[in-house]
């Protein structure tokens, strides 16, 4: 399945959101997610699947101003 | 000294400004009436306070509990090499005054507390987080909240960078996209991890080109959106974002109700 994953299109495999995390080796507590434009929440990431030409949004922290 | 149109000194200065459709003389005004806080005076606060004070703004709030650092010339572009172990706001405040010596500038050498947050944000009419660490982040994002603020948020490290505005209650807040800091010790801080000097300029810039912005009402600004820039790639890559009706600070149920300070991330090594 190809997905877009913070502009890129790539193949991945899994099939919930959370299952694509973890083969990108993100762990949850580290990122916001968004699917297709759309915030999801922690608790929604195992339920949520993931279809073909979906777009994700990795969102880390960035935390450094000084 | 407030802006004044007839003031020649003051119409050559700010002559390129006022030759912009979008400022002009009473653009220009504005930018003289208005109050800036930064929080923070290093690598986002640096360019921040530089620009902003080149463009006239009347009064700017620096607030920083740090002295200046041989490690933080790196990027910290306000302070300078004589500068080394003198308070950060100080420090800032005289290059701000060689460079518009009719800026107000108002120093705090303190940590932005849950005290004094609301009382300090409270005296402005625009803050920008050039802050470092998580628990900072969040508490002005929820002052800024609480007080009615718009707020220009800044993120930089290694090479990434991230700017993002928010008009409290109107557009996502930073609890809208992160509804927690990270654990502590998770995420790297640019202490840890390092960061390229010149993003600090990057970014700090395009923080204050928001605030000029949202003094003159004028273009589209960067709210519900963060723009992300990869300093490798060379790419600017935006991402929609909304106000989220379960965030915790400006949702429908709001469990956050009063300023509160997360833990300070034990990791953090702090070289004031």
């Amino acid at each position: 399945m190809r997905v877009t994953i913070n502009g890129k299109t790539e193949e991945v495999s899994g099939s919930s959101v959370l299952e694509v995390l973890r083969a990108k080796d993100v762990s949850p507590q580290m990122v916001a997610v968004e699917l297709n434009s759309k915030m999801l929440e922690r608790d929604e990431l195992g339920s949520t699947v993931v279809k073909d030409g979906d777009a994700i949004e990795l969102l880390f922290y960035m935390g450094g101003g000084a | 000294m407030p802006f004044i149109p007839d003031s020649e000194e003051q119409v050559t200065r700010y002559s390129r400004h006022i030759l912009l459709p979008e400022v002009g003389g009473k653009g220009q005004q504005k930018i003289g009436q208005a109050k800036v806080l930064i929080v923070g005076a290093g690598g986002l606060g640096s360019p921040a306070a530089f620009y902003l004070a080149a463009a006239g703004v009347g009064t700017i709030g620096l607030i920083d509990s740090d002295a200046v650092d041989l490690s933080n010339l790196q990027r910290q572009i306000i302070h300078q090499t004589p500068d080394i172990g003198r308070p950060k706001a100080a420090s800032a405040k005289a290059k701000i005054l060689a460079l518009n010596p009719s800026v107000g500038v108002e120093t705090y050498n303190t940590r932005l507390t849950a005290e004094n947050a609301l009382d300090l944000i409270g005296r402005y009419d625009i803050v920008v987080d050039g802050v470092d660490t998580f628990p900072a982040k969040f508490l002005i994002n929820d002052a800024c909240f609480f007080a009615h603020k718009p707020l220009v948020h800044g993120g930089i490290l290694r090479f990434d960078g991230r700017v993002f505005t928010i008009l409290p209650g109107q557009s996502a807040c930073f609890r809208c996209i992160f509804k927690q800091p990270p654990p502590p010790g998770a995420v790297a801080s640019c202490q840890e991890a390092g960061v390229i000097g010149a993003l600090a300029g990057v970014i700090g810039t395009i923080q204050a080109t928001e605030v000029l912005k949202l003094i003159l009402g004028k273009g589209r600004l960067l709210t519900n959106r963060l723009l992300d820039y990869d300093a490798r790639e060379t790419r600017f890559r935006e991402i929609k974002v909304a106000k989220n009706p379960r965030c915790p600070l400006c949702g429908e149920r709001p469990e956050i109700t009063r300023l509160v300070e997360h833990e300070p991330e034990v990791c953090a090594v702090r070289t004031a």
